[in-house]
């Protein structure tokens, strides 16, 4: 529910309780000038858990350097890293906790990340909704976006960026890439300043309109790597929502050599043209098809928009099928059971395979030759077509249809 | 408990559980292991009747509930029995037990098939000392106020098989069974598929029928006689009352069910499916049953799917009859619908007028003290659980702070099934489903033979057919304390052990009236 304000720098409270809350808690901390920690607890696990939650609070604030306080926990069997995210927001909303942090236990991360990865499905995980994310790598999407901007209420960006990096450390997302959507700059800085030290694989920037502002992105993460030596590599995915963005979408995806994919809001962009949005797309196909072309000019994957109407998946199969025609190479995901729906729509077809194969074969056979000439049948084949079943085929496999 | 008897007499059974020697005043035998108790003696028969006792014109209504309860010469310390087909719109059970509170009557022992929260007022008839304790599945607050200690006697929870059996082999005696029935003529013939409060069949209350001292009829829906059809017979019927309502429809019944949304519940019902699929489990002629809701109907909808594309086709499919198998009958993807329970409208509907939906009793699916029963015939079996643990021993009666919480059904009878899966999430909230030792024993793990859970397949060593399987498919198959330590990780750490004293407050028995477990009072 609501969070208050800080009052007076000496009480902060921060997270959710209600009859409908599952899976989070709600926190309040009281600052004090002696007296140790007290913990209240109020939870529908404190037959199992009890004990463990009320050490978990006192060495979070230990961590905190919070050594007087009393602390209220009312819990609705939120996991320790969403405890410990409520209880450093509100100590950090009590005015408390400057500078320090309150990590939860490093989870291994067995998704990989590489520049030209699948990137089919993208799960949109709303920032402050915790219960969706510790099962949401077992759905299997390609990659799950830990979301700060849209889908966080404006009061609640301070504590979900905690929540999100906490997420990030300690809840194993399978082989999913691990992306956040930081908020528009300036605050998306504050986003990155607290998540990046957990290495996200990729930063979606969104409503960008300029290369500029990639550049903006690009740097703020690099002087926070290079501080913190950390080396595994972070890419960017700006997010194109305006007539501006797509005039200037060659310029933005060659802003950085971070940028690996453009992708597309498809809500934001026909509001600023001033049209409907349909479920057939004719008024953004301008804008789609021009994304295509820059993200391909510049090397990149085109991503398509989410489909927001989760309970039409012949709609959803038709929209991804047409969108892998135009080139996209995926699209954004709102709910679990769209994923298999999108990973069929994106999957070359078992002729489209054969074809491919065969022309991998009839090029490797005339790499063996000595010949330049690739031939199948009577049909000479171009150095684009034979690069692109190369493609398709290499694909396949990593979708493990082939 | 005030006059349970705290020297009772606990022994270790054959699972490992403690459990007590006497249970109400009554010797019982503790669990000695699946399929080793043999009954003795006869079973349990009323006494024998005279037509000279009853009216020649077959008209045995009276006036009202009130009178009937008197007529039955219902007096101190008798037991009162129920049926649960009203589900939580019966009102007729409370009435019976309220009557008797305004007659004066005292110490009674009420024997509900199960209970629902509308019978949650018997707190207050047990408070005044009406009635003495409950042997039957006990809800919500009548579990919490069994589970603090406040009932008088102990608890006793059996499945819908062992119901029939404790009815049958004489281990309880009814004085008078209360039959709430949607339809019923003058003489007592009954059925449930037919009136406004229609809900399906009566099996639940045929062996009270057959075997109580004295049989009343409360119906909404008098017809002149003959009621057709009769799953009560009326020659077993002693009083026929005629009210304006026995229950609320809105709730003995569903207008209709919907399968979960829930994507991990639903990943997990596809995962049953597949599993169905890849063993050869689903085949042509083969059965299986489906429960109500939940994963336990969800996968029926993957399942289907699946047939259609095998074109396979069921011999029969048990219920809890739902519109999902209605259609699937329909469609022609099986021979007969064996129901025990129905769920919506279109279950009732179809029972009502479709000859392949039949209607079973406790006694053909269930019942364990005879020369056996359905459900052991079915091919798979789909439940759910509150804990499992890694013997794959089950809990359904408790959560893991050891409170009742839930009644049997007919999970203890399904685990004799060819194939029983339990379908579960590893977690709820923050609370382990896989654990390393149940709280309280429901089901042996020697039946359990699949767990499945979201994050992976355990299926127990002991099914060496079932592990040859299921090997080089795409299935997630681990060993269960594989995923037992993802959940603990995951949660943070083992859960606390419950709170628990050393007084039972109730008892679980198997499908053969042996004491499986007890239920201990909890602490403050």
């Amino acid at each position: 529910m609501g969070t208050a304000e800080v009052v007076a720098g000496k009480c902060g409270e921060a997270g959710r309780m209600g009859k409908d809350v599952r899976s989070d808690c709600h926190v309040t901390v009281e600052l004090r000038s002696q007296g140790g920690v007290a913990v209240e607890l109020k939870s529908r696990v404190g037959a199992f858990y009890g004990d463990a939650i009320r050490a978990q609070v006192q060495s979070v604030l230990r961590d905190l350097g919070v050594a007087h306080a009393r602390v209220t926990v009312t819990d609705e069997g939120a996991l320790p890293f969403v405890i410990a995210a409520r209880v450093e927001a509100a100590v950090r909303r009590a005015g408390a906790g400057e500078g320090k942090k309150s990590l939860p236990e490093k989870a291994a991360h067995k998704g990989g990340t590489a520049q030209d990865r699948l990137r089919r499905s993208r799960l949109y995980l709303p920032g402050a909704e915790p219960k969706y994310f510790v099962n949401a790598g077992l759905h299997g999407p390609d990659a799950v976006i830990l979301d700060l901007e849209d889908s966080v209420h404006a009061s609640e960006k301070d504590t979900s960026r905690v929540l999100v990096r906490n997420a990030l450390r300690a809840v194993d997302f399978g082989a999913a890439e691990r992306m956040v959507r930081i908020n528009q700059l300036p605050m998306g800085v504050e986003d990155l300043e607290e998540v990046v030290p957990e290495q996200p694989d990729l930063i979606l920037i969104p409503k960008v309109e300029h290369a500029k502002q990639v550049i903006e992105v690009d740097q703020a993460i690099t002087q926070i790597a290079q501080r913190l030596g950390l080396t595994q590599p972070m890419w960017l995915m700006p997010i194109l929502e305006s007539a501006l963005g797509i005039e200037n979408a060659f310029a933005i995806a060659t802003a950085s050599d971070r940028v690996v994919a453009l992708t597309i809001g498809l809500e934001d962009y026909t509001a600023d043209l001033g049209v409907a949005k349909t479920k057939t797309g004719e008024e953004s196909l301008y804008a789609r098809l021009r994304l295509v072309n820059a993200a391909r000019g510049a090397g990149l994957q085109a991503i398509d928009s989410v489909f927001g109407d989760v309970g039409d998946m012949d709609g959803l199969a038709k929209w991804g099928e047409q969108a892998r025609a135009l080139g996209f190479e995926g699209m954004g995901c709102i709910h679990p059971m769209q994923i298999p729906v999108i990973h069929k729509a994106f999957a070359p077809t078992a002729t489209e395979i054969e074809k491919a194969l065969k022309i991998v074969a009839a090029f490797e056979e005339a790499q063996a030759k000595g010949t330049g000439v690739v031939s199948l049948g009577s049909k000479m084949i171009d150095a684009p077509v034979v690069h692109r079943a190369v493609k398709l085929v290499e694909r396949a496999r990593q979708m493990g249809i082939a | 408990m005030a006059d349970a008897g705290k020297t009772t007499k606990l022994v270790k059974n054959a699972v490992g559980r403690l459990v007590p020697t006497r249970v109400n005043g009554r010797e019982e035998v503790a669990f000695p292991g699946v399929d080793q108790y043999r009954p003795s003696g006869k079973k349990a028969s009323p006494a024998v009747r005279s037509n000279a006792d009853y009216p020649k014109n077959g008209d045995k209504r009276v006036p009202d509930l009130l009178t009937a309860l008197k007529k039955c010469g219902l007096a101190d310390g008798m037991t009162i029995s129920s049926h649960h087909h009203l589900r939580d719109g019966d009102r007729v059970a409370l009435e019976a037990l309220q009557l008797a509170a305004s007659l004066g009557v005292k110490d009674l022992r009420w024997f509900p098939s199960a209970s629902f929260p509308c019978h949650a007022p018997v707190i207050d008839l047990m408070e005044q000392g009406v009635v003495h304790h409950i042997e039957g599945s006990m809800n919500g607050p009548l579990g919490d106020y069994c589970s603090h200690g406040k009932m008088r006697g102990h608890g006793v929870l059996r499945s819908h098989g062992g119901r029939w059996q404790a009815i049958q082999d004489g281990e309880v005696h009814v004085d008078i069974a209360v039959i709430a029935a949607p339809t019923a003529d003058p003489s007592g013939n009954a059925n449930g598929v037919q009136g406004k409060s229609a809900c399906g069949g009566l099996g639940f209350a045929l062996a009270d029928s057959m075997y109580a001292d004295k049989v009343i009829v409360v119906t909404d829906n008098l017809v002149p006689f003959p009621c057709v059809p009769w799953q009560i017979q009326g020659n077993n019927v002693d009083y026929v009352v005629e009210a304006a309502s026995i229950g609320d429809p809105s709730k003995i019944v569903s207008g209709t069910t919907q399968i979960t949304r829930s994507p991990d519940r639903l990943k997990i019902a596809q995962m049953v499916a597949q599993f169905l699929k890849v063993t050869g489990i689903m085949r042509d002629g083969f059965s299986f049953q489906a429960g109500a809701g939940g994963i336990a109907l969800a996968f029926v909808d993957y399942l289907r799917g699946y047939m259609r594309e095998a074109g396979v086709k069921a011999r029969f499919v048990r219920g809890g009859s739902t519109k999902y198998l209605v259609e699937m009958l329909q469609e022609g993807l099986m021979d007969y619908i064996l129901d025990g329970q129905t769920f919506d409208l279109d279950g009732v509907r179809s029972m009502g007028t479709d000859a392949r939906h039949i209607m079973t009793s406790p006694f053909t699916s269930y019942n364990f003290h005879g020369k056996g029963n359905i459900a052991s015939q079915v091919d798979a079996v789909v439940l759910g659980a509150t804990e499992v643990d890694v013997n794959f021993n089950g809990n359904v009666v408790t959560h893991s702070d050891g409170r009742l919480l839930h009644g049997i059904g007919g999970w203890q009878n399904c685990l004799y099934a060819g194939c029983t899966i339990l379908a579960l999430p590893s977690f709820r909230d923050r609370i382990p489903v896989i654990v390393d030792e149940v709280t309280t024993m429901t089901g042996p793990g020697e039946l359990i033979d699949v767990v499945v859970t979201e994050r992976g397949i355990a299926i127990n060593p002991r099914r060496q057919d079932l592990l040859d399987a299921v090997k080089g498919s795409a299935l997630p198959v681990r060993p269960i304390e594989e995923i037992k330590d993802e959940v603990e990780k995951i949660c943070g750490g083992k859960p606390q052990k419950a709170r628990l004293t050393d007084e039972p407050v109730a008892v679980v028995k198997w499908v053969d009236g042996t004491v499986l477990d007890t239920i201990w009072r909890v602490e403050e």
